[in-house]
């Protein structure tokens, strides 16, 4: 074809004289397996399937896959990937009928994402010197693979990877039995300090998250949802709505009405005209004093899931010489990732677009197909750079109603996006929960015994594609995680039970699920019992920490407390508190320096971690990401609550739901200990110690023993 | 009408003169880099210079901005070569990055009236941004690099 050009020549359009369009052709890269493209100039694309919403998943799976093609680090170009089986985590295989696990989060994209990601490389690096070999008419078994090229070790003789890439993809991906990984001793990217390919487009305005996705005629659109949660529309009055300039339609979908506009400004100001009558449901009269109110009823009851039974505590308890007795409190906390949710839909009739910052493009393709009939070949997701994820983003409610939209306003692009307080106030919350605790000392101080009860909200009862996980008895195993699964403490007898119990507000993953909660509720117990034993708190956790088992959690206590001068003096008016918890694969340790000011304001000075996630693919960003689990964990224990009346969520935006700044922000130091075990996970294992490490700290201050979250201010007043 | 410089290109836009600088910004010109986290000009995601001074554009109505020039992060170098987005850079700075526009913002308009700023003046000006990725005392130390660079002339 072609076209008269503005000067009246002829510009030639897309037909190419033969030896322009062979070499065309020849340059575009070739394609070996999901995750790799070679181009004919030896450039290595690679294709993530895990979502980067600041964690560093790109660039360390990047690092790997470059460790195991023989490739400098600098030579790999990282595109985010669509939705593959190939991108599954290989850990969950019972997803078949979702197309696999394609989802990021549980701390899992190196340790367990990276198992397929180093194989895709291994096997394109044997491809690559089988097809090496043939053009130099050599035997393989003399050949190695260094810096993107192929080696004939005998002769000296090389060619690059961009010469052979299209004969490599054509030979078969050696069988997975045989593919050999790279020892760590011949590491030459994994394990150093690598700076992230992200960094400098998040500098300049140039990074695309979900909130900046441009298409051709795209609406912008704002949903009016019912106030109190799970209530739902009644009738709507649309007429206001229409007359704000730019308003183009308003629609209702499932989670509400839609008022689609040709900006955001438009849309959110013609949903301030639009007028919606509700059908509130029951939830209107549900509130949250009433909630903690039953849960501590059910407390005690006796129909509970059983989740851990070691010995027998009750014998145990009646021959204690001292018992401790506890009650913790954890409230439902939202996630207030600095984007708010949103996302992109295109509704095609026989297929849908999304564009969306997930953290679950293979979930979010399943809900869509739920909602529209339309198969998931015909779904396609566009995973953009995420403002923070922290698990909110492992749902598909902003998919599904950008979806619905779209179709509704007649199969026209639309971009939903959420305001502050939408994303406030109608969110899957950390589960909140009411505790019970029971312990019984010997003469000597030591626990003999220890029992823990669980009431409270269930985050599998709301996320329908793990409910399988649900045992029959209502035990939710992410209610207990942490408090159960691994418990490390050497006590004899130990009983952990679960009561199930959601009084309606929604419950999803928040930073480190059940860890967040439980690794509070333990390290505060066990900070009480050494007290009650008169005990030095971090001696007591050793002694309890003794056994083999604990070994890792043991060397992280003894490290944190090392570099922290545990035992030294202070300045005046500092203490420190020490907690340590196991949490996806690793294990972490904390000590903080709190001050309480007479008026009870509470500073933290100074935080000091030891983590061991096993072997670290990059340390920078393994510090970081536990400086960054540390600060969230720190912003929930002093400021983190949502709290319900009359079925509404009574927090809206920064006001009433702070988040630490700058000026609060304290010193952290991040030790990482490397190299004993089995790679953990670096995301999530930061925030369980620093709630209990810092009331721990706030008791050696005050005498005052906090049990219950957000830390309040004025139960520390002198 | 109203009549404004963006990064040095003026605009003449027909739109509503309570509609906030940062959506003018976003969805009339198409400069996505200032965001969206708030619109109550409390967590500094959207801040930009209008004659030099940090604002949150969140709560600027586009008709204070009438005669005015803005500066937003795609503005402030033409390529990355501020001293703040060179320390953000060496510092390893962003995360998730979404705050990091109103972050980098507020930084350089601190530093073009202090070259020095301590830790507390570094508090008052940054208080303003919240970063939930909890990168502060990489904000603080890249600010302190930025200085030295601007002190000695990069």
């Amino acid at each position: 074809m072609a076209s008269a050009a503005a000067g009246g020549g002829l510009v030639i359009g897309f037909y190419l004289p033969g030896a322009a369009r062979l070499a065309e052709a020849a340059a575009a890269p070739t394609r070996l397996n999901a995750f790799l493209q070679i181009g004919a100039d030896g450039k290595i694309t690679f294709a993530c399937g895990q979502a980067e919403m600041g964690q560093g998943a790109h660039n360390a799976l990047a690092m790997m896959i470059a460790e195991e093609l023989e490739v400098e680090f600098k030579d790999v170009r990282i595109e985010q990937g669509g939705v593959d089986p190939a991108f599954g985590n290989p850990r969950y295989s019972g997803f078949k009928a979702l197309g696999g696990f394609q989802a990021t989060g549980g701390s899992s994209s190196i340790r367990n994402v990276g198992v397929p990601v180093r194989r895709a490389g291994a096997a394109a690096r044997a491809m690559l010197i089988g097809a090496g070999a043939e053009k130099m008419k050599v035997s393989q078994q003399e050949c190695v693979a260094e810096k993107g090229w192929v080696i004939h070790k005998p002769s000296g003789r090389k060619v690059s990877y961009g010469a052979v890439a299209s004969e490599a993809a054509k030979i078969a991906p050696p069988p997975e039995a045989e593919l050999k990984l790279k020892q760590p001793a011949d590491f030459k990217v994994i394990g150093k300090a690598t700076k992230r390919y992200d960094i400098p487009l998040k500098v300049n305005g140039k990074a695309i998250y979900g909130i900046d996705v441009k298409r051709p005629g795209l609406l912008t659109a704002v949903v009016a949802r019912c106030p109190v949660l799970g209530g739902k529309v009644k009738s709507f009055n649309a007429d206001g709505a229409m007359k704000v300039t730019g308003v183009k339609k308003v629609v209702e979908i499932s989670s509400g009405v839609a008022v689609v506009a040709d900006s955001f400004w438009a849309a959110k100001k013609g949903r301030d005209a639009l007028q919606v009558a509700w059908d509130e449901g029951p939830m209107a009269n549900v509130s949250s004093p009433d909630m903690y109110q039953s849960w501590a009823e059910l407390a005690k009851g006796s129909t509970a899931a059983e989740r851990l039974k070691v010995g027998d505590v009750d014998a145990a308890i009646a021959t204690g010489a001292k018992r401790v007795e506890s009650v913790y409190e954890v409230p439902f906390l939202a996630h207030s990732c600095m984007e708010p949710m949103n996302a992109t839909a295109h509704f095609k009739g026989d297929s849908v677009e999304i564009w969306a910052p997930t953290q679950a493009q293979s979930w979010n393709r399943h809900w869509v197909s739920q909602a529209t009939g339309l198969k998931p070949e015909a779904i396609t997701v566009h995973t953009t750079y995420l403002g923070g994820g922290f698990g909110r983003r492992l749902e598909s409610d902003y998919a599904v109603e950008a979806v619905e939209v779209s179709r509704a306003a007649g199969n026209v692009p639309v971009k939903v996006v959420w305001t502050r307080e939408d994303d406030m106030r109608h969110s899957m919350y950390r589960p909140a929960s009411y505790n019970v605790l029971s312990a019984a000392l010997d003469a000597n101080g030591t626990v003999i015994a220890w029992r823990h009860r669980i009431v409270g909200a269930s985050i599998l009862q709301y996320f329908k594609i793990f409910a399988h996980l649900m045992r029959k008895d209502g035990l939710d195993p992410t209610s207990v995680q942490g408090a159960a699964d691994y418990f490390p403490y050497d006590i004899p007898n130990v009983y952990v039970d679960y009561v199930n119990n959601n009084p309606g507000v929604p419950s999803g993953f928040w930073r480190s699920v059940g860890n967040s909660q439980n690794g509070f509720i333990l390290e505060g117990f066990v900070d009480e019992l050494a007290h009650a034993a008169g005990k030095d708190p971090y001696e007591y956790r050793r002694q309890l920490l003794a056994k083999p088992p604990a070994a890792r959690l043991r060397a992280v206590l003894d490290l944190a407390a090392e570099k922290a001068g545990w035992g030294k003096p202070l300045p005046a008016g500092v203490h420190r508190g020490i907690a340590a918890h196991f949490a996806y694969g690793s294990y972490c340790a904390q000590v903080a320096e709190v001050s309480v000011a007479k008026d009870g304001a509470v500073k933290v000075h100074r935080v000091v971690a030891a983590i061991d996630p096993g072997w670290v693919v990059n340390p920078a960003t393994m510090a970081l990401q536990t400086e960054s689990a540390i600060v969230y964990g720190l912003t929930a224990a002093l400021y983190g609550e949502i709290t319900v009346k009359n079925g509404r969520v009574e927090q809206s935006n920064f006001n009433d739901y702070k988040a630490l700044r700058m000026e609060e922000m304290p010193k952290v130091e991040v030790h990482i200990l490397q190299g004993q075990g089995d790679q953990g996970g670096g995301g999530e294992p930061g925030t369980p110690p620093i709630a209990p490490a810092v009331c721990n700290a706030i008791f050696a201050a005050t005498g005052k023993r906090i049990r219950k979250l957000p830390i309040k201010t004025e139960l520390l007043r002198a | 009408m109203i009549s404004f410089t963006v990064n040095s290109k003026v605009h003449k836009l027909d739109v509503a003169p309570d509609t906030p600088l940062l959506w003018v910004l976003r969805d009339t010109i198409g400069l996505t880099g200032t965001k969206y986290g708030c619109g109550v000009a409390l967590c500094g995601a959207c801040t930009v210079h209008v004659n030099g001074e940090p604002v949150r554009s969140c709560v600027t109505p586009i008709s204070q901005v009438a005669g005015k020039r803005v500066t937003t992060i795609e503005g402030l170098s033409r390529d990355s070569s501020h001293p703040v987005q060179k320390a953000w850079i060496a510092e390893e700075v962003p995360q998730c990055g979404y705050c990091q526009s109103g972050q980098i913002m507020s930084a350089a308009a601190l530093l073009a009236k202090n070259r020095s700023p301590s830790d507390s003046d570094i508090d008052k000006a940054m208080s303003g941004n919240i970063c939930r990725c909890g990168t502060y005392n990489h904000i603080r130390k890249a600010i302190h690099t930025a200085s030295t660079m601007m002190r000695k002339g990069a």
